[in-house]
């Protein structure tokens, strides 16, 4: 069957046939490989990518049932060379260790923090609970897109002339790293 | 927020600053959070085929016959491979890590559900499934032997009758200590306490399930394979051994691994398939495996029955420790152990403490289960040691009536003992206890805990506070001791620094999530001065880093890191050389500081590592007798293990009305020596106790009576989630290895060896008011009300 759909801003049309996965039809298909594959049953949600905006587990929807929608995976994460401020949080804060579980997480917490851009920690932890990362004991994750709301808060306030820094520590990895007594 | 607590008095002179830049973020990161990771199943060749797997429905079943005819015909089907296919090519057998060998593709009998039966190798994956359904085998189904109690009984079921004169299931008999000299002590000890210990089998489950890619070229009879392992040299070997493809012919590439845990330390049916696949049809192969088959057929994790003794006075000293250890090993021996330790580092057991005796006698047996044995970041078997002789700690200070704490306290290996001998024949390194032990009492605030908890306990409300302290040996070899196959356990570096002064670095180990192209550009930049940003790190790759065994039993510190640090001091003596002759003074006027060699007592007078390196390889002259070009490569052989240890401190609550069990709070404190990257040791610790949590409270593969594996899903097989943990307390001291170059000990899984005793110690203490002194893992709110009405049974 024919079916066209938009993914990260670009239409697209492929003939497919009607049993195809959508995780299969964005990695084997388009070649968009930072959706993963995990478990086959929506447990792990390493497959995670956005509907319409909403995530959904791509393993358990048919490519057909996403024609004529809009898809947003990982790859349509960044504005251009920019990292979306999820993205930095998650470099900052130590939020991925192998990083096979880290693209689905970063789809659910920028959809969550497109919602409420100032969760709690347990409202984070709610978000993503229906995801599996086996590395990093979800901590970092939860302080990763803490970062992230608090940057985009900071950088709201700096556009209505407030210049706040940030309540979140950094690392600068050009110069002497912050909090290394060397 | 998590709070890092750092005592500073106890810091060694080498500690004060961290290695290399300390806390940096990571250089692989840009990569993964753009989704451009490259794992083994984002490899697309030209022309590449799908290969899926038949499994057997069954777990001990005679093959009667298997009709592939339908399934050649299925449209899309490349090649269809049964056993009997293998066995004409001499490839149905493959040795295991442990000198057992597995069968490739069943020939006469499957042994365990999920064994591999077949394979179809097709134009993509849904055209190759669907030739599995095609495919007809006949079983004449046999009893299986599920539970290892039987396993010996006359009359079982022999599985392995594939061994020549087998006709039983023993697998393997050993035992460490001295059996005489502690059943004396145990006659004369004040207070014997006995517990019978279960370790249930659990599985590692990475995120990214194993699978390869394998192009072999029949022209030049080149074999290319991306897999997803943990020990890529290691790998190559045993396919030269196993396929008779010359090594130097063999290219094996890990690529970004998705978590290994141990998982992707064994070689499995479905690599060499892929390998056959290839050879066959002439085209590139690819081999994923699904979640299912992750979780029934590879390398599970303990499944240890245990009976734990501990032998004490009346006022708590510590005597002796024994124990008796039924093993289940499944169907086929797999374990990646070092060959002279079937048990891995089980000797271990003797914990921390410093005591008289003791003695450990284990019996391994065959069962009609997946193989394995050690993974899930076991450090070799260490986590069923450390968990049983915390737990049966925790059950002698229930005796005696003692606070936990104050016992393990008392009973302590004492600074100034170490290197410190066990009874059992460990030497551990270095070690200084007692602080690390008060570091966590004081972050957790133990004795208001204690008193919360009494006041708690008289509102009939079940809270519970556990310890564990644990003392680790990772880091194999050396390679006289330690050997897989054969194979010693030491690791190369290579070290190339280029004319404008930027580096590479090659590595034998390989990360699976570790960060090891930070840390270990990390160990160099502190050694020569370069700064980590401008030295690449190459791994997983046999054709392009030197030989070594790989990342596994958190050796990669260790011995890798070893390997880095002197490499890097190899060049910088080659440097120094090169600097007397740019400054015309002689080696033993240098002094190096940070990147460069100044002249004593003319500081102003210097060469940067960058100015040496152009040096090094321009057009002016070197001293007499040095070659041009600056690089080093040499391959550690480690003089020991090292021996990180840890204090954990865990605070339960338990739901009086349904059993639940949840982690308020977890304290831990770990010393793995000299810290390289306190970011990333952190994230280490975060995960394991992640993994200890899961093991503690929900995780076990189980099996019914015939043989079936009850966790074959993620909706079966329970891993926590964001929502069952807490926020995590870490701390640290840092007592460093003597015999490390840089005093770095590992710590991959010191989290996942110390925290799972912690937790049981904590909910058992929660369930001190029913009289429970110890109930078996996973601690599932079934298990738990079954405890607090004193009819807890064993979970196998």
């Amino acid at each position: 069957m024919r079916v066209t759909m938009t993914v990260n801003d670009v239409e697209v049309t492929r003939e497919i046939e009607g049993r195809l996965l959508l995780v299969h039809f964005l990695r084997d298909t388009l070649g968009l490989t930072g959706t993963h594959w995990g478990c086959d049953t929506s447990n792990c949600g390493t497959c995670v990518v956005w509907l319409d905006g909403e995530p959904v587990k791509s393993c358990t929807v048919l490519a057909a049932m996403a024609g004529g929608h809009q898809v947003r995976t990982v790859e349509g994460l960044a504005k251009g060379a920019e990292l979306d401020p999820v993205q930095q949080g998650f470099m900052q804060c130590h939020g991925l260790q192998c990083g096979f579980c880290t693209p689905g997480m970063m789809m659910t917490a920028r959809a969550l923090l497109d919602r409420n851009p100032d969760p709690s920690e347990a409202e984070i932890r709610e978000a993503i609970s229906g995801q599996i990362c086996r590395c990093t004991g979800y901590a970092t994750i939860v302080r990763s897109v803490r970062w992230a709301a608090v940057h985009e808060a900071n950088a709201a306030a700096q556009l209505t002339e407030t210049t706040e820094s940030p309540a979140v520590g950094e690392i600068d990895n050009a110069g002497q790293p912050a909090g290394s007594p060397a | 927020m998590t709070t890092v607590h750092e005592r500073v008095d106890t810091f060694h002179d080498n500690d004060q600053k961290p290695v290399g830049y300390g806390r940096m973020l990571r250089k692989e990161d840009p990569r993964f959070v753009r989704g451009r990771g490259r794992y083994v199943d984002d490899v697309q060749l030209p022309g590449m085929l799908h290969l899926a797997i038949l499994r057997s429905p069954v777990a001990h079943a005679r093959i009667v016959g298997i009709d592939t005819s339908a399934a050649e015909a299925s449209p899309g089907v490349k090649a269809v491979v049964t056993g009997a296919m293998l066995a004409e090519l001499n490839l149905a057998w493959m040795p295991t890590l442990s000198n057992d060998v597995q069968a490739v593709l069943a020939t006469d009998k499957v042994r365990f559900q999920g064994q591999e039966v077949a394979f179809v190798v097709a134009e993509d994956r849904y055209a190759a499934r669907d030739a599995l359904e095609l495919i007809d085998v006949e079983y004449d189904i046999l009893d299986p032997v599920v539970d290892a109690r039987r396993a010996l009984e006359p009359g079982a079921p022999v599985i392995r009758d594939d061994l020549e004169g087998k006709t039983d299931n023993h697998c393997f008999d050993w035992e460490t200590g001295d059996e005489a000299a502690t059943e004396a002590v145990f006659a004369r000890a004040d207070v014997v306490v006995t517990e019978d210990i279960v370790y249930p089998r659990v599985h590692p489950a990475p995120m990214e399930t194993c699978g390869a890619v394998a192009d072999f070229d029949a022209v030049d009879g080149r074999l290319r394979l991306w897999s997803t392992t943990q020990a890529p040299h290691a790998h190559r070997t045993l396919y030269a051994i196993v396929a008779g493809i010359p090594e130097h012919k063999i290219q094996v590439i890990a690529p970004d691994i998705g978590g290994g845990f141990g998982n992707k330390v064994p070689i499995y049916p479905g690599y060499v398939c892929a390998i056959v696949g290839s050879i066959v049809t002439g085209k590139p192969v690819k081999w994923m495996e699904d979640r299912s088959e992750n979780l029934i057929s590879t390398g599970f994790a303990r499944d240890y029955i245990m009976r734990g003794e501990i032998a004490a006075t009346r006022d708590g000293r510590i005597l002796a420790i024994r124990t008796n250890v039924l093993a289940d090993h499944g169907a086929f021996n797999g374990t990646a152990a070092p060959v002279k330790y079937p048990a891995g580092f089980f000797g271990v057991f003797t914990g921390s403490y410093d005591i008289e005796a003791a003695y450990c006698k284990m019996t391994a047996v065959y069962t009609n289960k997946a193989p394995g044995g050690v993974a899930y970041a076991c450090s070799f078997r260490i986590t069923e040691a450390v968990y049983l002789v915390e737990r049966i700690v925790d059950c002698l200070a229930d005796e005696l009536g003692m606070d936990p704490a104050e016992l393990r306290l008392k009973n302590f290996i004492q600074p100034e003992q170490f290197p410190y001998t066990t009874k059992t024949g460990w030497v551990y390194d270095s070690g200084d206890y007692e602080p690390t032990m008060r570091l966590a009492m004081e972050m957790a605030g133990y004795a208001e805990l204690r008193r919360e908890q009494e006041e708690k306990r008289a509102r009939g409300e079940l809270m519970g506070i556990g310890i564990a302290f644990f003392t680790e040996a990772v880091g194999a070899g050396p390679r006289k001791n330690m050997d897989i196959l054969g194979l010693g356990m030491a690791d190369g570096c290579e070290l190339r620094v280029h004319p404008t002064g930027k580096a590479v670095v090659r590595l034998s180990v390989q990360s699976q999530g570790q960060g090891h192209e930070t840390t270990f550009a990390q160990i160099v930049a502190e050694e020569i001065g370069i700064p980590p940003a401008d030295i690449d790190v190459v791994h997983g790759d046999t054709d392009n880093t030197p030989f070594g065994l790989g990342t596994y039993g958190s050796r990669s510190t260790p011995v890798s890191g070893a390997a880095a640090a002197l490499v890097a001091r190899k060049v910088r003596d080659k440097a120094r050389i090169i600097a007397s002759g740019m400054l015309e003074v002689s080696v033993a006027d240098l002094e190096w500081s940070k990147g460069a060699f100044h002249v004593t007592g003319d500081p102003g007078k210097s060469v940067t590592i960058q100015d040496i390196a152009l040096r090094a390889h321009g057009a002016g002259d070197l001293p007499e007798g040095v070659e041009g070009g600056l690089e080093a490569q040499i391959c550690y052989n480690p003089s020991n293990l090292t021996y990180p240890h840890g204090a954990y401190i865990c605070v339960v609550d338990v739901d009086p009305g349904t059993a639940q069990v949840t982690v308020r709070r977890f304290i831990a404190v770990d010393d793995c020596g000299t810290r390289i990257n306190p970011m990333i040791i952190e994230g280490q610790v975060h995960g394991g106790l992640t993994d200890g949590v899961g093991m503690a409270l929900m995780e076990m593969i189980a099996f019914d009576e015939d043989g079936n594996c009850l966790g074959a899903s993620m909706m079966d097989y329970l891993i926590p989630t964001a929502l069952e943990v807490p926020d995590w307390e870490t701390g640290f001291t840092v007592t460093p290895s003597p015999h490390h170059p840089i005093g770095a000990k590992g710590v991959g899984e010191s989290a996942t060896v110390g925290s799972p005793p912690a937790i049981v110690n904590a909910v058992v203490d929660a369930l001190k008011p029913f009289g429970v002194r110890h109930a078996d893992m996973p601690l599932t709110p079934s298990r738990v009300w079954d405890a607090m009405r004193g009819h807890a049974q064993p979970p196998i």
